[in-house]
């Protein structure tokens, strides 16, 4: 069945939004994504018809509550093809999710001696993390380095991976667009005794997810880049793990007993979800992943990477060598994450040239400032598509940037 | 929405397109700051050397160095050419004046000094375009820090 992708805009009330009495162009998905009418209407259900505390009150009414809030973690679950929902943590982002794995089992598991690997692409939520760990508990940090056109370099991987307890790294890069082979990464880990984390914050949102295919050991992403509300992220990790691990956050429901001498703590999920969780942006996150679900994952890379296809042909058809698009050329190898660096006109500057137009691209350093000095600059812009986007959009942005040509063609 | 014309004024493209007093002063005497503009990743150092004439300071040269924002740049380079031989004193209205003009409230004017925006004012138009506030007054900000910062010693 093929996808009606101008219903599936339609689905989206911000698309229908004017500003200067023009529609809004959103080309920054991958900072976060836009929501269907789905999840809004999920949400204010929710609010007006079912919300109650969750796992603390026997009324029905909270025992409904809470079978909504388990239903999403299942829906979750199932749609990165994870063994159960029990191993999947609620978190406040995909940022929180890494810190959780960081501090907890790094916390119990490096030390001096020791060595974690991770990438050029890394975000800063999967680097800065470490370096704090590292900083005080005394291990080396190691680093895959790239390839010129933005992919993994991996021919010393094994000799990167000697000695090393994790090896850490993004399954799509926020930068470059850049998708690693993740089971490769993960089998390599794996044989050199290391255990593999994997940031799939971009990945998650755009393709098909079997956390199990991968045979990865932790995985981290966020709603709101995925159709969902802000507020909410998930980590999965094998349940063995989690089980292992020490407490991250304390507070109320992540603890089986407390006593004046101590505490002991609640089976996982629920020992690394101390405190009230976003009762309702929960609920939203399943709606968003029952909503991406009912168009098929695998259709919507298909789009994007058709959509990207096209975004790479016009730009560079347009503009020959005045623009630079960063990242593999391959869309098998790469999503639809396009930064670019265009007639030397500074990032910021373009961006607001396409302001002028509705167009909506990030400029800066998208969290990825090791990655921007590698590239050379100090800011890239970055137009960034998802379902909703179609070739109307690429025009825009094509003829947009055309604008920037009038004012700083010197 | 302005149009384009009332943020990228000609003066401005000027300056943007051949930045004035580019470079680095040696530290020290040289006293420096560093500036940066976590939105964007734009950074920018300022370097000055302060003199003693006739019983006052006076920023006796100004270097700029860093990368940025057509904004940020040429408002780097416009403030580099204002404060240029003018009194420390001097120097601390034209930020305040200038910020004042960037609808950021600095509280009370130096009565007793008298400084004119000149052609600063050709920046008055972002205004109308909040987000890039930061990118007009980080040269600003930093020329302050590097006046507070106590000037290296030889050792
Ligand atoms: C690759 C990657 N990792 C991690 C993050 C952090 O996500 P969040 O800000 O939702 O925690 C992002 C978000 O930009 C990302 O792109």
């Amino acid at each position: 069945m093929t996808v009606d992708w101008a219903a599936v805009r339609d689905d989206f009330p911000i698309l229908r939004r004017e500003i200067d009495g023009a529609p809004i162009i959103y080309l920054d998905s991958g900072n976060t994504s836009q929501k269907p009418r789905q999840v809004i209407e999920t949400m204010n259900e929710f609010m007006r018809t079912s919300y109650a505390p969750i796992n603390r009150s026997a009324y029905r009414l909270a025992g409904e509550a809470t079978d909504r809030f388990e239903g999403a973690r299942a829906a979750v679950a199932r749609f990165i093809n994870a063994p159960s929902a029990d191993e999947i943590v609620f978190t406040k982002n995909a940022t929180e999710a890494l810190n959780l794995v960081v501090a907890s089992w790094g916390g119990a598991n490096l030390g001096p001696g020791d060595a974690v690997l991770l990438t050029h692409l890394e975000h800063h939520a999967n680097i800065v993390p470490w370096q704090m760990l590292a900083a005080k508990q005394g291990f080396e940090l190691r680093w895959v380095p790239l390839t010129a056109d933005g992919q993994l370099d991996l021919a010393n991987l094994d000799r990167l991976l000697a000695g090393a307890k994790a090896f850490a790294f993004t399954a799509m890069s926020n930068v470059l667009g850049t998708i690693p082979p993740v089971a490769r990464l993960v089998q390599a880990a794996h044989q050199a005794g290391a255990i593999a984390i994997v940031d799939a914050c971009q990945y998650v949102p755009h393709n098909v997810t079997d956390v199990q295919a991968w045979n990865a050991d932790f995985v981290a992403f966020s709603s709101h880049k995925m159709c969902g509300p802000s507020g909410v992220g998930a980590l999965w990790g094998r349940i063995d793990l989690l089980n292992e691990m020490p407490a991250y956050i304390g507070g109320g429901n992540m603890i089986a007993d407390v006593r004046l001498d101590g505490f002991t703590t609640a089976p996982v999920p629920a020992k690394f979800e101390a405190g009230t969780p976003p009762i309702v942006e929960v609920i939203g996150f399943g709606a968003a992943v029952e909503y991406l679900e009912s168009i098929g994952m695998a259709k919507i890379r298909q789009h994007e990477m058709e959509l990207t296809r096209y975004a790479l042909d016009t730009l560079t058809a347009r503009y020959g060598d005045a623009i630079t698009i960063h990242g593999p050329d391959n869309v098998e190898l790469r999503g639809g994450v396009l930064s670019f660096a265009f007639r030397d006109i500074h990032p910021h500057d373009i961006s607001q040239v396409l302001d002028q137009r509705n167009v909506c691209v990030r400029a800066g350093h998208h969290c990825a400032k090791p990655l921007m000095r590698l590239l050379g600059v100090n800011a890239t812009a970055r137009a960034s598509l998802y379902l909703y986007n179609d070739r109307s959009d690429v025009d825009a942005l094509s003829n947009a940037l055309d604008g920037a040509t009038d004012i700083f063609g010197f | 929405m302005p149009g384009l014309e009332d943020l990228y004024r000609e003066i401005i493209l000027d300056h943007y397109r051949t930045p004035r007093n580019r470079g680095e002063l040696a530290v020290p005497p040289a006293r420096h700051a560093e500036g940066h503009n976590p939105l964007c990743g734009d950074e920018i150092t300022v370097f000055l050397d302060v003199a003693e004439q006739n019983g006052v300071d006076v920023i006796s040269d100004v270097k700029i160095a860093g990368q940025g924002c057509s904004i940020s740049q040429s408002s780097a380079s416009m403030m580099s050419a204002a404060v240029k031989g003018k009194s420390v004193r001097e120097v601390r209205a034209l930020v305040r004046k200038f910020k004042g003009m960037m609808s950021i409230d600095t509280g009370e004017d130096d009565p007793e000094v008298d400084v004119l925006l000149g052609d600063l004012e050709a920046l008055q138009g972002v205004v109308k375009f909040p987000v890039r506030i930061k990118c007009a007054t980080l040269a600003w900000n930093t020329l302050i820090e590097a006046l507070d910062n106590p000037v290296p010693s030889d050792t």
